[in-house]
């Protein structure tokens, strides 16, 4: 049900000003993670293994600690043992203890005067380490026999007589698949396989951590979410949250990637050994080696359709590896696959295994592109074969209001037959091909988060507001939520400032992910600037001598409400705000909330290809996103995030992916041999906004950054399948494997 | 490794410092003399994220040495703007929201203030080639291609 008090006409949300953080940002003024500094800094710097596995059986650091300009040393036994196992799992990630899992696991660090000193002592520390027989793929890993990378670590749940590196399993779905899949005219079951992906952002994961003598620290990173910092490194650090207080600073792409933290810890205990502020800042090698990409993923998928289209039973096996440790990425393939549909018989069966890579951590949608893609593949396969429209037949079996969804939640108001309907009825979908060309299409589905959000509002006396906010901008977030401060107060725009607080000048806020922000912070800043408008009608109601109910808020100004109420003319935000001080003093607005209601998000992908016969490269030509943005609060950077994330899933879809060789050492870490997208490679991302009312936010706001990643891998790979007239079942579509394609059978 | 001094401009202002023979550009720029605007996004000159100009010539500075641009005329991002006048690449990349999370941007202004130097005219797949060296995550690099020809034709007097 809608909100009651949903707003439909607005005066500043929908509008394109320039955002706050912008000057900075373009003359070099803004300082992210590597940018900060501290008097008498130290420069950190990492020791990492060269093998995928292994035991440590012992770490020298006498020679290093002996060179001039070392001022401390960090090993794993520096790091006081932790209750909590995904708090542990996160420090090992940060440093090993006993074992090393993946090619690049750190096993020392330095703090040291200068870089070149902190690198000179790196190298002269010994560890002496007796390898491991390895595995990094998820498919070998499940494998009965497969090297063990972590023993004990499977949940209850996990069928007995598996691998030790199978640690979960999932499974979601109704209706009867047997039912469904007989009353089907074809059925297909295909294998797909996924690459494991990086965030490929932009900025290495930086941090400086001043830790001072009475036990008190500040630590200054480049995170998605410092709250979730602070939490994790003061329990690894031993220390109560209170006596740490982190700081974000601008931040250089994250994507997911910065969700966690890999360096921070580190730094944090080498300022506590040489009781001098620290440094610690990732080379691009060690970003790629050492920091989480996405899951790789191995996926059965078996679809049953009628011969007009109509989906009978779905039923999908997904098998996901999240690196050395648990991860539960999977739970949320496996709820995604089949999202985007009404399925009469479903079922998703994931498994999770572990594998010698480094710790995956989100990116963008996590999970659900790798899931969506095999389901989006075979559909349009099917349409091949029956010779049926990939549009319509997604329209035909199109999740809408009260469809009972595949991971079992009943859909509201939603935007998936909207977003088909965009598409087919877009020039692009009509438009002619040339030769060697091919066109795909693909739907994609994301839930949205909401979670755990803090804001408050100060009115300032000359009539302007300031809005204190917990989340990482990344974006342009202070824009959409300065729009969203504006509209509910009735004052400029260029009235309102927003800033992203500290962990010690807020409560808790969740992390900058899940597409939650505009959402959740959006909600929270309307509800706390609903709350100083309360005591503005109050003072208001005082100064005029009538009830405060008898008061009420109209376009910026407060009015008598009502014939009954008095004839006083309005009063505005600048007048109550300038009397505040003989009125009952300053004048605030809070809102803390754990929010639900995020409100879910589809998208439909057009892309054209162009692939050389000769070679297997393949030239994306034309390129059209449409979804659902619930309600556009700045029209502008929602475009951006749709164009951004459909780049990245291209990216994916045709290049990306972690490599490694035999010896399970990763062979790509760096730009030019991890290929992201460059401008040379794309074409114009054109874009078409939907608004369909999310009733879960007082302007029906829905989160828009992640579900434009999802449709990619399959639109990229119906457009090179249909250009090459045979289906590819593997991503990235590398030309070595397109020209096995075209010239296998 | 004894440092060596050296003296340059840096936008249009008289610099001295001193810096080890190994030590980048970059580095220079960032640690020794606090221009941070130019960012290390790999330091093997794959993503652009450090561009500047060395004598109007369009570098990675984590690929040149502090000691070569002895008496060279370098320009940063800092050396952009004059005053409060943002350079009309500046202004356009707000305006038209070319920049999310805004790193890899310094980088390509200074790398597209650079191209329209030469071509004041460029076709969009010009300045999709000329920009092929800076690496942008965010955005898809449509809005950049955006502002800089919205920009290019604002300098060419067209707005």
């Amino acid at each position: 049900m809608a909100l009651d008090d949903q707003k439909r006409a607005f005066k500043y949300v929908g509008t394109t000003p320039n955002r706050p953080d912008g000057v900075d940002k373009v003359t070099g003024k803004a300082q992210y993670g590597a940018d900060i500094t501290a008097p008498g800094m130290l420069m950190g710097a990492v020791l990492r293994s060269p093998h995928p596995h292994a035991r440590i059986v012992s770490i020298d650091t006498s020679a290093a600690e002996a060179m001039p300009g070392v001022r401390a040393v960090v090993t794993g036994k520096d790091f006081p043992a932790v209750e909590d196992q995904g708090f542990a799992d996160i420090g090992e990630t940060c440093m090993a203890r006993d074992k090393v899992l993946y090619d690049g696991h750190p096993v020392a660090a330095i703090a040291a005067t200068t870089p070149a000193i902190a690198k000179a002592a790196i190298r002269a520390i010994k560890v002496e380490y007796a390898p491991l027989p390895h595995v990094t793929d998820v498919d070998e890993a499940m494998l009965p026999d497969a090297p063990v990378v972590l023993e004990g670590r499977a949940l209850e749940h996990v069928p007995a007589g598996m691998s030790q590196n199978v640690t979960n399993t999932c499974e979601f779905g109704h209706g009867d698949l047997e039912a469904g899949f007989t009353k089907a005219d074809l059925i297909l079951e295909r294998s797909f396989k996924v690459g494991a992906a990086h965030q490929g952002y932009i900025e290495p994961n930086a941090c400086m951590a001043s830790y001072a003598a009475d036990g008190r620290a500040d630590l200054y990173c480049c995170t998605q979410g410092h709250f979730f910092v602070r939490a994790v490194c003061s329990a690894l650090m031993g220390m109560e949250a209170s006596q740490l207080r982190v700081t974000a600073s601008e931040i250089g792409g994250g994507f997911g990637g910065k969700t966690t933290v890999f360096v921070e810890p580190v730094a944090l205990m080498l300022s506590k050994k040489s009781g001098r502020p620290v440094k610690l800042v990732m080379t691009r090698d060690e970003v790629f080696k050492a920091t989480g990409p996405t899951v790789h993923a191995s996926v059965d998928c078996k679809i049953g359709m009628t011969k007009d289209g109509r989906i009978t039973a779905g039923d999908m096996t997904l098998r996901y590896s999240g690196g050395a440790w648990p991860s539960g990425t999977i739970e949320m393939g496996a709820q995604a696959g089949f999202a985007a549909y009404d399925m009469p018989a479903v079922r998703t069966l994931g498994w999770t295994a572990l594998t010698n890579r480094p710790k995956e951590i989100s990116y963008r949608a996590p999970g659900a592109p790798q899931a969506v893609y095999a389901v989006e593949s075979l559909i349009d396969e099917m349409c091949q074969q029956l010779g049926l429209d990939p549009v319509e037949t997604r329209l035909k079996n199109a999740a809408r209001k009260g469809t009972l969804s595949s991971y079992g939640v009943t859909f509201d108001d939603i935007g998936m037959v909207a977003t088909l309907e965009a598409a087919k009825a877009h020039p692009h979908w009509s438009a002619p091909l040339g030769p060697n060309q091919g066109r795909g299409i693909a739907a994609g589905f994301w839930f949205n988060f909401g979670g755990n959000t803090c804001v408050s509002l100060n009115i300032n006396a000359d009539g302007t507001a300031s809005v204190t906010e917990g989340n990482p901008d990344i974006g342009g977030s202070r824009a959409s939520i300065s729009l969203m401060a504006a509209e509910e107060l009735g004052i400029p725009y260029d009235n309102i400032r927003t800033i992203v607080a500290d962990t010690a000048s807020l409560g808790y806020n969740d992390n900058t992910d899940g597409s939650r922000v505009t959402f959740a912070v959006g909600l929270a800043t309307i509800k706390a600037a609903r709350a100083a408008i309360k005591v503005m009608c109050d003072r208001a109601a005082a100064m005029w001598g009538i009830d405060a109910e008898a008061v009420e808020w109209i376009d910026g100004a407060a009015v008598p409400a009502g014939p009954n109420a008095g004839k006083f003319p309005p009063m505005s935000l600048a007048e109550i705000a300038a009397m505040s001080f003989q009125t009952g003093g300053p004048i605030a607005g809070h809102h803390e909330v754990n929010v639900d209601g995020a409100g879910v998000s589809f998208g439909v992908h057009i892309c054209d290809v162009e692939v050389d016969p000769e070679t297997g490269h393949t030239l994306v030509t034309r390129y059209t996103v449409a979804q659902d943005a619930g309600k556009a609060v700045h029209p502008t950077y929602v475009e951006g995030q749709m164009q951004g994330g459909a780049v990245q899933g291209i990216g994916w879809a045709l290049n990306e992916e972690y490599i490694y060789g035999r010896d399970g050492r990763l062979q790509n870490a760096g730009f030019l041999d991890y290929r992201i997208p460059v401008a040379s490679d794309l074409p114009k991302i054109d874009t078409v906004i939907l608004e369909i009312p999310n009733p879960g936010h007082p302007y029906g706001v829905r989160g828009v950054g992640e579900t434009p990643i999802v449709p990619p891998l399959a639109a990229v790979t119906n457009a090179v399948s249909r250009a090459i007239g045979k289906r590819m079942y593997q991503v990235p579509m590398s030309p070595p494997r397109i020209m096995t394609t075209i010239k296998g059978k | 490794m004894k440092s060596i001094p050296v003296s340059t401009t840096i936008n249009g202002d008289p610099v001295e410092f001193l810096c080890t023979p190994d030590e980048p550009l970059l580095d220079v720029l960032r640690n020794r003399l606090g221009l941070t605007g130019a960012k290390e996004g790999c330091g093997t000159g794959d993503c652009g994220a450090c561009s500047v100009t060395v004598n109007g010539r369009l570098v990675c500075s984590c690929l040149v040495l502090g000691v070569e641009v002895e008496g060279a005329q370098i320009e940063t991002i800092e050396g952009m703007a004059h005053g409060e006048t943002l350079h009309p690449l500046q202004r356009h990349f707000i305006e038209k929201a070319a920049l999310q999370c805004g790193v890899c941007t310094p980088g390509i202004l200074v790398a597209a203030k650079s191209l329209l130097e030469k071509n004041a005219s460029p076709t969009d797949e010009e300045v999709r080639y000329w920009l092929a060296g800076n690496l942008c995550r965010c955005t898809g690099y449509d809005k950049i291609i955006e502002a800089v020809q919205s920009a290019a034709a604002e300098m060419r007097g067209e707005v």
